[in-house]
């Protein structure tokens, strides 16, 4: 059954990728969607099987690298953590799968695009199965792949093209470190095999290594190099700048890959790694800070952006900060819930602008929205759910899980957890700004859009609202109906193995035990959010205007997102180039050339030139040289007689 | 048949499909539609005979395997044939490119061809003779005979500046090889053999080694090519013509790094380990510089020339990190740059054939009317970039593994080649794939035919299938591979235990802080 949930989606990847021409879009919709529905409904049965009747497993599918004392298999790796993960992807796939055949019904390309959604899929899934590093690995670059590959999707557009690369590229920037920190626990423990690795990490968790030529910590280096993989997949401060940019791809892919599934592969890997993870109280730290200031400058980076993707771009970058900073206060189970919740709500925000855009005649600037509402109610209705959600209203997904993430980083007790508190608390008020913001542009007022696109806005066929329906019911509900099993009572049962905690570790109580005013900030936080985006964007629509006047210059930080694209490309990608330029015009050409090859034929033709000079021809010539030879030799020999 | 002379058939019946060309008469359409013929039975049989070394191969034993012996020039030297877990698989690698080199060649090569396929299979056969000699004078031969054919392919069938690049190519190579003559006259003194397996048994003295290292180094940094002396690549590539290309990076490329491990490694361990600082100097400077000059290359071919000397940069580092994952993560890199490599320039010369330009601002959009040649080259540039599932991953990894357990600092910096090598890689494929399809010069262009789809279709298996699936790979060489880092550090813990660690070595530990 295991081997089916993730082999189902290959399947569909191979066959709407060879076959599609023959398939053409239908045939493709059909088989790619009905095997990921299947997959999906194996995964829930997983799911009960795993999380509630505990049974764990491992699948040997074969074998893949084996050198020497190095050994890496083909394996699936079946615990709580990875049916979880399981249920998460194949079903937001499965549903954005349908969705897509409504939303892409115009494009020419369909089976490329749904062979590509399949792929995604099956490599998410060889990610969260994997049973050791280099599986893993092997998901996470895939993943990167199919993420470039739909960013790209529609490649007659430069702007797509450059994102496709600037995603993958900024990726591999965290793969260096991910690469490296294999290597590191290869080098001291010899195995990359997960459970191998878990087990002999207490006996080195006080040895050191010598690294860069220092000798340093084994765990919290490893840790530290693990973790830089994690911020380029799942987009933390500053390897961040690639998410915002891949809002290019279709919408769908938006979803499904840099809102549900693929970004939250950070988070999995830190929960998959708490074994390691909880012997590095100064990697645990790093991750603490790196989490909560993501979560507040993408929150403040939102605030003004324009386009609707964008704003839920940073939203996601924001969220995925709220999940770190569980994992980094070592609630991994909270950063999972999270993890959960998120893929609901933001996959239905996602999907629900989809809709918006797909009425909109693909317009995604929300100047040129309002009043849409009466327009497209059932939308609207869905993208309501979705912020509710998102802003943690009361009994909502986000309610449940948001506000564990923010209760847990108060119940640490050094300054990083303080600081994350302080911030997360500070972008709830902001995320419930900005996501009011966006409803209120999009749906409400005086409409600014063209007379012309508002006579094509229609309400979206069946076949796109019944996924948003679904993920809906899920934004809503799985808060309440989870949330014992994630983090409540039932959490060690649930979880067993799959998440390890030190001895010292009792966040998951002590979070439980916070003050009483602690749970109402997020909630108060959201209620002023909300208010005040109400007086900005319904009760006085000049405030905004007026406000980015008075403080151009932090509006204008803002709005270009801290000038992080014009800084790297100041400090890394201009160099580069130039450097590439100076090493090949100058170091290859003029002075490996010009020394070698080139410079010595020059040199011997200089001296047969000079040779041929010589040879004039002249007979005085010839005699002056033989007398001055004699003369030469006649000398020689009286200086040297005279000794 | 028996399995004594197995290694002479693969490697001498390219020659008889040589001398079948060279007899053909009647005019000259006749004698080029027969040649082209000819050059691929030939090529195709004996991939197919060549496989049965891989399938008759013994995957437990270190030892030499269909092992020939011939007295021959009065006993002193030898005709002396064999392949074992490091050397066997190069003799596919050979045999497996060469069909493609000749269908690459079908329709762009339409001037003496005759004489075009007749370079090729002789060149074939010194290629496979390289890696099957065991005696040093026959692999000083082959290795050095191999020139010939390949300077004449490039300086005849070759672009403008062929005259040129043939010239730098021929002089950089031969300048290297003479001083690896001496240092074979050398050892030849010393050991009073010049067999191969009896070399790998002598322990030659510790200074000696130091001189006979760098002599072999000389000729075999220039052959991977190492920087700095790998300026000769780029030009021979651009002007060689598609199959000469193919052959170049694909094959004449690993002698070098086949050389370390026959030589340099096992036969001056001593010397390998005192100047290991060098090779990953070096080998770290060419990852990271030639990343960076492929970045901003304006011409496909030498984007790709460069990079394949990064490629050997992760090969050369792998190998001196001498341990079991950098040796073999050495070799099948290089197994894997072989097709990788070959392929892109097959895709490469797909397009030169169509537009007869290889400056990468005169394409773009080509997907728009190429999807099949879309994917290829996706997934061979994927290959490059060491995406894992494709056999690029495996042995940049496994150097990186290895190399790290030696040094630190090499890794991280090697490391820094898997973000440089997506950046050129994508760049190319976005600048002449993607896009919108603009250029009038492109309009009316056609897809893969058949016969590409042929040359390319085993390449494309061959990188999956093993990128999936590496062990058929690692299970040959993993014996022989284990044998020569056994011998390897015994050999250097011996001579330390003796002499104290070495005074270049010391130098090289207080450079890297280790």
């Amino acid at each position: 059954m295991y081997s089916a949930i993730v082999f189902l989606p290959l399947l569909g990847f191979l066959i709407a990728g060879v076959f599609g021409r023959w398939l053409g879009s239908r045939g493709a919709q059909i088989v790619t969607s009905s095997l990921l529905v299947v997959s999906a409904l194996l995964s829930v049965v997983a799911l009960v099987s795993v999380g509630l009747g505990g049974e764990t497993d491992r699948v040997q599918v074969m074998t893949w690298i084996d050198s020497g004392d190095f050994e890496a298999d083909w394996r699936l790796r079946i615990d709580t953590l990875t049916a979880v993960m399981l249920v998460v992807v194949t079903s937001v796939s499965a549903l954005v799968h349908i969705y897509s055949i409504g939303y892409m019904s115009h494009d020419p390309h369909q089976p490329r695009f749904f062979a590509y959604l399949s792929l995604f899929t099956f490599a998410m899934l060889m990610l969260v199965t994997a049973d050791n590093f280099i599986q893993l690995f092997f998901g996470w670059e895939g993943v990167g792949l199919a993420s470039y590959l739909l960013i790209g999707f529609w490649y007659k557009k430069p702007s797509a093209n450059a994102a496709a690369i600037k995603a993958f590229v900024v990726n591999r920037v965290g793969d260096f470190g991910l690469i490296l920190g294999i290597a590191t626990l290869f080098f001291t423990i010899g195995s990359v095999d997960y459970d191998t690795v878990f087990k002999a990490i207490p006996e080195i968790a006080d040895k050191t290594f010598p690294f860069l030529g220092y000798d340093v910590p084994v765990v919290t280096t490893a840790c530290l190099l693990l973790f830089m993989g994690a911020m380029g997949k799942s987009a933390q401060f500053l390897l961040h700048t690639w998410l915002p940019d891949a809002m290019e791809g279709p919408t769908p892919v938006s979803a499904l890959i840099h809102a549900a599934t693929m970004v939250t592969a950070g988070v999995f890997l830190v929960a998959r790694l708490s074994p390691i993870f909880e012997f590095s109280q100064t990697a645990l730290t790093f991750v603490t800070v790196i989490g909560a200031t993501t979560a507040f400058f993408a929150a403040t980076v939102g605030l003004v952006q324009n386009d609707i993707k964008r704003v839920i771009a940073y939203s996601t970058c924001s969220q995925l900060g709220y999940m770190f900073v569980a994992l980094g206060v070592g609630a991994y189970e909270v950063a999972m819930f999270h993890l959960f919740t998120h893929a609901f709500f933001k996959a239905l925000l996602f999907l629900g602008s989809g809709s918006v855009i797909h009425a909109m005649s693909d317009e995604q600037d929300m100047r040129k929205m309002g009043g849409l509402f009466k327009l497209i109610p059932v939308t609207w209705i869905m993208m309501v759910i979705g912020t509710l959600a998102l802003t943690g209203f009361p009994f909502t997904a986000g309610y449940y899980s948001k506000d564990a993430v923010i209760e847990a980083a108060y119940a640490g007790h050094n300054a990083a957890h303080m600081y994350a508190f302080t911030l997360t608390v500070a972008a709830a008020l902001l995320t419930s700004f900005y996501s009011w913001r966006l409803i209120f542009m999009t749906f409400h007022g005086e409409s600014r859009a063209s007379n012309e696109t508002l006579s094509h806005v229609h309400e979206s066929p069946l076949v796109m609202l019944v996924p948003l329906v679904v993920l809906a019911v899920g934004a809503l509900g799985a808060g309440a109906v989870f949330a014992p099993l994630f983090i409540g009572h039932a959490y060690e049962a649930f979880w067993l193995e799959a998440i390890y905690r030190g001895a010292e570790n009792h966040i998951l109580h002590a979070m439980h035990e916070v003050p009483d005013w602690v749970p109402f900030v997020p909630t108060l936080m959201m209620i002023v959010g909300f208010a005040t985006a109400w007086l900005f964007y319904i009760a006085r629509p000049d405030m905004p205007r007026q406000l980015a006047r008075t403080h151009e210059s932090l509006y204008k930080f803002l709005l270009n997102k801290w000038y992080f694209d014009e800084i790297y490309d100041f400090l890394f990608v201009r160099p580069a180039f130039w450097l590439g330029r100076v090493f090949w015009k100058q170091g290859d050409g003029r002075i490996i050339d010009g020394l070698g090859p080139d410079g010595i034929s020059a040199r011997v033709l200089d001296v047969t030139r000079g040779v041929v000079r010589l040879q004039s021809g002249y007979l005085y010539h010839y005699a002056f040289a033989m007398l001055l030879g004699v003369a030469g030799l006649v000398t020689w020999f009286m200086v040297g007689g005279t000794h | 048949m028996t399995d004594g002379n197995i290694l002479s058939l693969i490697t001498f019946l390219p020659l008889v499909g040589a001398l079948v060309i060279l007899a053909t008469r009647g005019d000259e359409a006749t004698v080029a539609r027969n040649a082209r013929y000819v050059a691929l039975w030939t090529t195709g049989a004996t991939f197919l005979v060549s496989l049965y070394i891989w399938w008759k191969f013994d995957n437990t034993t270190a030892d030499f395997q269909f092992v020939q012996q011939r007295e021959w020039l009065g006993g002193a030297i030898n005709y002396h044939m064999g392949v074992d877990g490091i050397s066997m698989l190069f003799v596919i690698l050979t045999t497996f490119l060469m069909p493609a080199c000749i269908l690459a060649s079908w329709t762009s090569i339409n001037t003496r061809v005759k004489e075009y396929m007749i370079a090729f299979l002789v060149l074939e056969t010194l290629m496979i003779g390289v890696f099957c000699a065991l005696d040093l004078v026959l692999f000083y031969l082959f290795f050095e005979g191999g020139l010939i054919p390949m300077f004449l392919i490039i300086g005849v069938w070759g672009g403008a500046r062929r005259i040129y690049a043939s010239f730098k190519f021929f002089l950089y190579t031969f300048v290297g090889s003479v001083l690896m003559l001496l240092a074979i006259m050398a050892m030849y003194w010393d050991a009073g053999t010049t067999s191969i397996p009896v070399l790998l048994e002598h322990d030659f003295p510790a200074d000696m080694q130091f001189w006979l290292w760098l002599a072999f180094f000389a000729s075999f940094a220039v052959k991977m090519p190492m920087w700095p002396v790998h300026t000769w690549l780029p030009d021979a590539h651009v002007e060689a013509p598609t199959a000469g290309s193919v052959i170049l990076a694909g094959i004449l490329l690993k002698m070098g790094g086949y050389g370390f491990l026959r030589f340099s490694l096992p036969m001056f361990p001593v010397a390998s380990a005192d100047l290991a600082w060098l090779v990953f100097g070096l080998s770290v400077i060419a990852i990271v510089y030639t990343s960076l000059v492929a970045l901003v290359q304006e011409d496909m071919k030498k984007l790709i020339a460069y990079s394949s000397v990064a490629h050997m940069g992760f090969v050369t580092m792998g190998i001196f990190a001498a341990n079991q994952q950098g040796v073999q993560g050495g070799i099948f890199q290089m197994l894997s740059h072989g097709w990788v490599s070959g392929a892109l320039f097959l895709c490469v010369g797909v397009i030169y054939d169509r537009i007869h330009t290889r400056e990468i601002a005169a394409y773009g959009g080509l997907v728009n009317r190429m999807p099949l040649y879309a994917v290829a080259f996706m997934v061979f540039t994927m290959a490059n970039v060491g995406l894992p599932g494709t056999s690029g991953f495996v042995g940049e990894f496994l150097t990186i593994l290895g190399v790290f357990k030696v040094n630190t600092w090499v890794a991280a910096i090697a490391a820094t080649g898997v973000i440089l090598a997506a950046g050129y890689a994508l760049y190319l494929y976005r600048r002449v794939v993607f896009g919108a399809l603009e250029k009038d010069t492109l309009k009316s262009i056609l897809d893969l035919n058949r016969r590409e789809v042929v040359t390319l279709a085993p390449l494309l298996a061959a990188t999956i299938f093993f990128g999936v699936y590496p062990s058929p790979i690692m299970n040959v060489t993993a014996v022989s591979v284990e044998n020569l880092v056994t011998n390897y550090t015994a050999a250097v813990e011996a001579y330390r235990l003796a002499e104290g660690p070495g005074m270049m070595s010391q130098v090289a530990n207080l450079l890297s802080g280790n």
